[in-house]
């Protein structure tokens, strides 16, 4: 039996990592994509002194958008399965202040993400199979005043993981969006996070592989997540807008 | 944040970092008064600067691995328990190492651990090829036994205190297996027990459980435990199926801080009686995985909840050949007098080897561990124990320890005064400190 590949977007997050080893641990061939992919040296010998996997770098960044054809037509061979977890969660403050500023960040969370699914979704399409993970966000479930220029970008990656699923789903090929709720990584290192809403990108790893394994369309991680956003997608607009939350 | 060690007790607030990257890990050593932290298994405030703790968890990276040798390059945080999972499978398995498999490299070269084969294989350090070393500067240092060897001696048994290890190269041992097949004995006093351990020297594992409640001719009494590497001829049936013995243990928990009370004499009493009685009847030879037997207290999760909200702390001291019995003595009487119970009591006994490390704890002897929970008299009990000890020329295992005084240490030990000095001509005190070091004027 040939073994399977996974390619990896945004691969030096502490989530992608984390679905890296879990992957790795299965017997997954990896191939890794990140900005300097260079820097991912020791995870790389890492994860094929562990498990005894081939693992290839790849210099990838989702924004540079022209490239992203080639950067696909360019890989070993085509991926089985891909993750991204490309994400930018800037600063709101700054967001709010700087069109710039909220411009990196809907781009990095949405348009770059998005374009490089639909170029791997075309390619998986053309041959009838693999699947598409996204990592997108409960953020994206309801703008909310501290991080809605994140949370609109996740909205927007999360419409177009589910308009892509119900479009490939005919040609084989299946899409799976995460949506975590906190998670304890770089992204959120020094905040100031609930523990029982905080899950371990081990965590978020496991329920994408099982995911995966299952074609499952749409997961929370930690399931307590469903009942959280229940909650705050109930609210009334007239009520919501007055509360800080 | 609140750090401790693994007995809980003290418990510090400190400031923790978690750098990712060899420049960010520069920048807080520059800050000074930092220590390493691996992972926290260290019983007392080894681990803990308030100024400055730095967790080495990104740094869990294995390099390379050559399998002419057994030489495994890694960073400091890898733990023991992911080289077991990565390279038993292989046929390799740690050339030494301690009671838990939930320790990283770092830790295991700064504390020089020792294991149930150090009468023969000598500690740690002896399968340490060599380590990159970073200064207060944030300068690395490559440190062996030809290249720097001064600093390689200092840092094996330093306790964090002469920089951060980065990275390590090790050398595994191969085994056929991962069975281990235990002998059992039961030794009725201390005299049968060391005479068991002496008249073991050609076992490769030796060590003995002693029910520190016995008194009078009982004193001593123990379970004097044997293991050899099972080879592929020796395992049928399941055994044979499972070579490497991989695979989940059955796992029980501690979820909830357990009372101190629960751990009155007669409760270890009974768990003592219970384990002498086993052993009686299972008496003899018997196959069993290697994370049984290494590691019997990482199947039961959060243990050291066991012993309550207050905390515990070790005692553990070496004894020199010549005075190891009486002391011993000493220190079991004294100790099954206080009443105060201890859920473990551990004898090992110590080789000759003479390796490099220059503060190591090991030495030719005996050694003895015990635990107690932290309550009225405990620590009275411990200077006590304290005292015994040095009345018998023995020294203390800083791994274990959270409360001694500079004073005691400084005893027992001459080479203090010779590391405290090197620490000061070569610029590492007081760029790298921790509770422990400021409290024992390291
Ligand atoms: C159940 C149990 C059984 C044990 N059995 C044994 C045994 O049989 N034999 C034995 O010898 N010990 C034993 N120990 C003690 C344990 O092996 C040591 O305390 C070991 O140092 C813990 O490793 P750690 O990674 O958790 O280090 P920590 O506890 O985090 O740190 C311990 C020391 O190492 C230093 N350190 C850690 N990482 C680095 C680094 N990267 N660079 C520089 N310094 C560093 C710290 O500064 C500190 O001084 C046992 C402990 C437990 C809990
Ligand atoms: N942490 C949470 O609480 C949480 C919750 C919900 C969802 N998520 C999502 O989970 C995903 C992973 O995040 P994380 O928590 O692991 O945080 P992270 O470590 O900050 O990961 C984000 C990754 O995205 C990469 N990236 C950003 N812009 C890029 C670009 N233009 N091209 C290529 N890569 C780019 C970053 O690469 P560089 O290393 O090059 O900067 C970084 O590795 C993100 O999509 C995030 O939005 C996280």
């Amino acid at each position: 039996m040939t073994r399977k590949t996974a390619l990896i977007l945004g691969a030096r997050s502490d989530i992608a990592l984390a679905v890296a080893r879990e992957f790795a641990a299965a017997g997954w061939d990896l191939q890794l994509a990140a900005r300097e992919a260079g820097r991912l040296a020791d995870d790389r010998a890492d994860l094929e002194l562990r498990h005894g996997i081939a693992v290839s770098l790849h210099d990838f960044d989702a924004l540079a958008i022209e490239g992203h054809t080639a950067f696909v037509a360019g890989l070993p061979v085509l991926p089985d399965l891909v993750v991204c977890a490309v994400g930018f969660m800037g600063d709101q403050t700054a967001s709010e202040g700087d069109p710039a500023a909220a411009v990196l960040v809907m781009r990095s969370n949405f348009e770059g993400p998005a374009s490089i699914l639909a170029v791997l979704g075309n390619a998986f399409e053309a041959r009838g199979s693999g699947t598409l993970v996204g990592i997108s966000s409960v953020a994206g479930e309801r703008g909310r005043a501290v991080n809605y220029i994140y949370g609109s970008a996740k909205a927007g990656f999360t419409a177009f993981l589910s308009g892509l699923r119900n479009r490939l789903a005919k040609k084989g090929v299946h899409v799976v969006t995460v949506l975590p709720g906190f998670v304890a990584t770089h992204m959120t290192e020094g905040m100031d996070l609930p523990a029982r809403l905080t899950a371990r990108p081990e965590e978020v790893a496991t329920a994408i592989r099982s995911a995966v394994e299952r074609r499952r369309d749409v997961i929370h991680v930690r399931r307590i997540w469903r009942f959280v956003m229940l909650v705050i997608r109930a609210i009334p607009e007239r009520v919501f807008k007055t509360m800080r939350i | 944040m609140k750090l401790s060690g693994w007995g809980r007790y003290p418990v510090l607030e400190a400031r923790l970092g978690a750098p990712r990257d060899l420049d960010a890990l520069g920048e807080h050593v520059r800050a000074g008064a930092a220590i390493a932290r691996g992972n926290g298994r260290s019983y007392g405030d080894s681990a803990v600067s308030p100024d400055n703790t730095v967790h080495m968890r990104h740094f869990h990276h294995m390099l390379a691995f050559d399998p002419t040798t057994g030489q495994l390059v890694a960073e400091a945080g890898v733990l023991l328990a992911d080289v077991i999972a990565a390279f038993l499978p292989r046929g390799w398995f740690p050339a030494v190492t301690p009671g838990t498999k939930f320790v990283t490299l770092g830790g295991m070269i700064a504390a020089d651990v020792h294991g149930k084969n150090h009468h023969r294989d000598g500690s740690f350090a002896s399968c340490v090829d060599w380590i990159d070393l970073m200064d207060a500067t944030g300068r690395l240092h490559r440190c062996s036994r030809d290249e720097n060897a001064e600093l390689f001696g200092w840092t094996l048994g330093g306790m964090g205190l002469t920089g951060i290890i980065l990275r390590a190269a090790i050398r595994l041992r191969p085994v056929e297996t991962g069975w281990i097949r235990q002998t059992t004995k039961s030794a009725p006093s201390l005299e049968a027990a060391m005479a068991a351990l002496e008249a073991s020297d050609e076992a490769t594992y030796s060590v003995a459980w002693i029910d520190c409640l016995g008194t009078g001719a009982q004193l001593g009494r123990s379970l004097v435990m044997l293991g050899e590497h099972a080879t592929r001829q020796e395992l049928s049936g399941p055994q044979a199926a499972n070579p490497f013995a991989m695979g989940p243990r059955r796992r029980l928990s501690v979820p909830v801080d357990a009372p101190a009370a629960l751990l009155n004499g007669l409760t270890v009493r009974a768990f003592n009686a219970l384990y002498y009685w086993k052993g009686t009847r299972g008496a003899g030879t018997r196959l069993v995985g290697w994370d049984g037997y290494f590691y019997p207290l990482d199947g039961i999760l959060g243990w050291n909840r066991i012993y309550g909200r207050r905390g515990f702390v070790q005692f553990q001291c070496a004894l020199p050949p010549d005075t190891a019995e009486a002391g011993l003595r000493a220190l079991l009487r004294t100790t099954s007098q206080a009443g105060a119970g201890s859920f473990l009591a551990v004898l090992k006994r110590f080789g000759t080897a003479d390796g490099p490390g220059q503060f190591s704890f090991p030495m030719p002897g005996y050694t003895l561990a015990l635990d107690f929970p932290v309550r009225a008299g405990t620590e009275r009990l411990m200077d006590r124990l304290d005292a015994i000890t040095l009345e018998h020329d023995g020294r203390f295992y800083l791994a274990k320890d959270a409360r001694m005084s500079a004073r005691t240490l400084e005893q027992s030990d001459p080479r203090t005064a010779i590391f405290r000095a090197g620490r000061a001509r070569m610029g590492m005190r007081p760029a790298f400190a921790s509770a422990q070091s400021e409290r024992l004027d390291l």
